[in-house]
């Protein structure tokens, strides 16, 4: 399911004398079963483009196409179900959504609004509990009685249960200690790896340089760059005006650069940080 | 609303007070003239105000429909010997036009001069005000200042509990909620997963103000100085006056 932004702007409170554009004409293609990235500065607009996606907020003018379903401005609020169901999105902080009694009727919860039968539901709350690393014993206590890691991975486990083709994660690992952060990213990898389309919003850029496939560079409401990783983390012109910062590799490449190496192109994870410093150093 | 004019500039204790006052003599109104010349008052205080017409029009909104029922429960049940029109236990009445029409005109009186009052004066104004009034109550030992405190806080959780709820009906919404569809009790229950999570949080985050304020030293009571000083000046004792000459020549107008 690829999706495509043309010429999309977002104005918040369009009649007020406040009013402010959350996205600026912006055209964007997300490629089916890519992980792309999108990067940006706090309010630079990256929660309010990926809002559009399921139509959580509508385009004061320009349209969105997810597969076959468009969303312009006049797009009716009905009738949205389908495209929710195919289209996941984990919040930040997602542990404030939960409500439920049990970890079990929490994760069914999103399945159930989608029409799955309760033994669906529970048969998928069983799977996905196990996918964001809890086991089965979970599904019976209370998610208020859970530590704060915990919940994180149950909310998580609430969106994956719906099964949805593309999932938009807005800074998933806010807050996280290290180990869940690394155990997170790699389950949404895996998930990609199997088919998904995923689209996460991230600060970091070693988790950018990491995963993703493609990014997209936000600012001001505007998209200013889009490509791979490794295109995007050596554009100059960029990086001169400070909009985007390096991944420690690149930035450590940067560092050696100044005591004789040379890079064509910055290397942005640490095997490729690696194996271009064994290669110089053999004195290829 | 931030602005800037002569109604702005007066003290929020005063304005506070003489706004309650002024609700008071609207009901000592009883004949065309008083109603004309409180109704000039309000205008004229408006017109002070250089705030746009229009925002005092969309204060009438929310109440439109408890307006429109009480003048026309007036219209047709104010009984009358010499009714223009009857049925049933319905009367239509010169007496209950004239009713109708100052029941109407005080709705509007209250609802412009209580919305002079919050368009010009911010909401910590207001609270700095109430915990300034209620003063001489200290004496019978009531807390003043954590009444005025609960009163700030409970203000700026407004904006806050705002924002999370648009956030936790978001990610509900991308759980497949559809909020406003299907029978009445489907609608009810589509609000439990909303509540749940907002006193989940709002909890949270009274608990982490209390302990931010605590390690800042906060300790009510004695010796606390302010951040905001309240004025009194000329301008209020002329307000002041102006209101009373205002009540005189009501009192005036009403025994004509």
């Amino acid at each position: 399911m690829e999706i495509t932004f043309e010429h999309v702007t977002h104005s918040y409170d369009v009649n007020s004398p406040t009013a402010n554009l959350g996205l600026d004409d912006v055209t964007l293609k997300i490629k089916n079963g890519l992980f792309t990235a999108i990067i940006g500065q706090t309010g630079s607009g990256k929660s309010t483009l990926v809002r559009h996606i399921n139509a959580l907020l509508k385009p004061t003018s320009g349209t969105i196409t997810i597969g076959d379903r468009v969303i312009t401005s006049d797009t009716n609020n009905k009738n949205l179900k389908p495209l929710r169901k195919q289209i996941g999105m984990v919040f930040q902080f997602p542990e404030s959504q939960l409500f439920e009694e049990t970890v079990e009727k929490d994760i069914m919860f999103g399945p159930m609004n989608f029409g799955a039968t309760e033994t669906e539901a529970r048969e998928a709350a069983r799977t996905v509990i196990k996918l964001v690393g809890l086991d089965e014993s979970y599904l019976t206590q209370s998610p208020f009685d859970l530590s704060g890691g915990q919940m994180r991975r149950v909310a998580i486990a609430g969106v994956l249960a719906s099964d949805p083709e593309t999932i938009i994660l807005d800074e998933p690992t806010a807050g996280l200690d290290p180990v869940g952060r690394k155990e997170i990213m790699s389950l949404f990898k895996d998930l990609q790896v199997k088919g998904k389309t995923i689209i996460l919003i991230t600060h970091n850029m070693d988790d950018v340089a990491n995963y993703a496939d493609a990014m997209a560079v936000i600012h001001r409401g505007k998209l200013i760059a889009q490509g791979f990783p490794k295109e995007v983390f050596n554009n100059q012109e960029l990086l001169k005006n400070d909009l985007i910062t390096l991944p420690k590799s690149a930035e450590f490449a940067k560092g050696l650069m100044q005591q004789g190496f040379h890079f064509d192109k910055l290397p942005i994870t640490i095997d490729e940080l690696g194996t271009e410093i064994k290669h110089q150093l053999n004195g290829d | 609303m931030p602005g800037d004019s002569i109604i702005y500039r007066l003290d929020p204790r005063g304005k506070f007070l003489l706004t309650f006052y002024f609700v008071g003599i609207v009901f000592l109104a009883n004949n065309v003239a008083s109603y004309a010349f409180l109704l000039a008052f309000v205008l004229f205080a408006v017109y002070l105000s250089k705030i746009n017409f229009g925002f005092f029009i969309k204060g009438l909104q929310p109440i439109f429909w408890l307006i429109l029922f009480t003048v026309a429960l007036q219209l047709f049940f104010t009984p009358s010997n010499h009714p223009i029109w009857h049925w049933g236990f319905l009367t239509f009445s010169k007496e209950g036009m004239v009713i109708a029409a100052y029941i109407f005109i005080r709705f509007v009186l209250i609802i412009f001069i209580s919305t002079l009052l919050t368009l010009t004066t911010t909401p910590i104004e207001i609270s700095d005000s109430i915990e300034s009034i209620l003063k001489p109550l200290k004496k019978i030992n009531f807390p003043v200042t954590q009444v005025a405190l609960m009163l700030s806080i409970a203000l700026r959780f407004v904006p806050l509990l705002v924002d999370e709820t648009t956030k936790i009906m978001d990610a509900q919404r991308a759980r497949g909620v559809d909020f406003g569809e299907g029978g009445l009790i489907k609608r009810i229950k589509s609000f439990v997963p909303i509540l749940i999570p907002l006193f989940v949080s709002s909890f949270s985050i009274a608990y982490d103000l209390a302990i931010a304020m605590e390690s800042r030293g906060y300790k009510d009571g004695e010796g606390r100085s302010k951040y905001r000083v309240l004025n009194w000046s000329k301008r209020d004792n002329f307000m002041i006056l102006f209101m009373t000459v205002l009540t005189i020549i009501l009192l005036f107008l009403r025994s004509y």
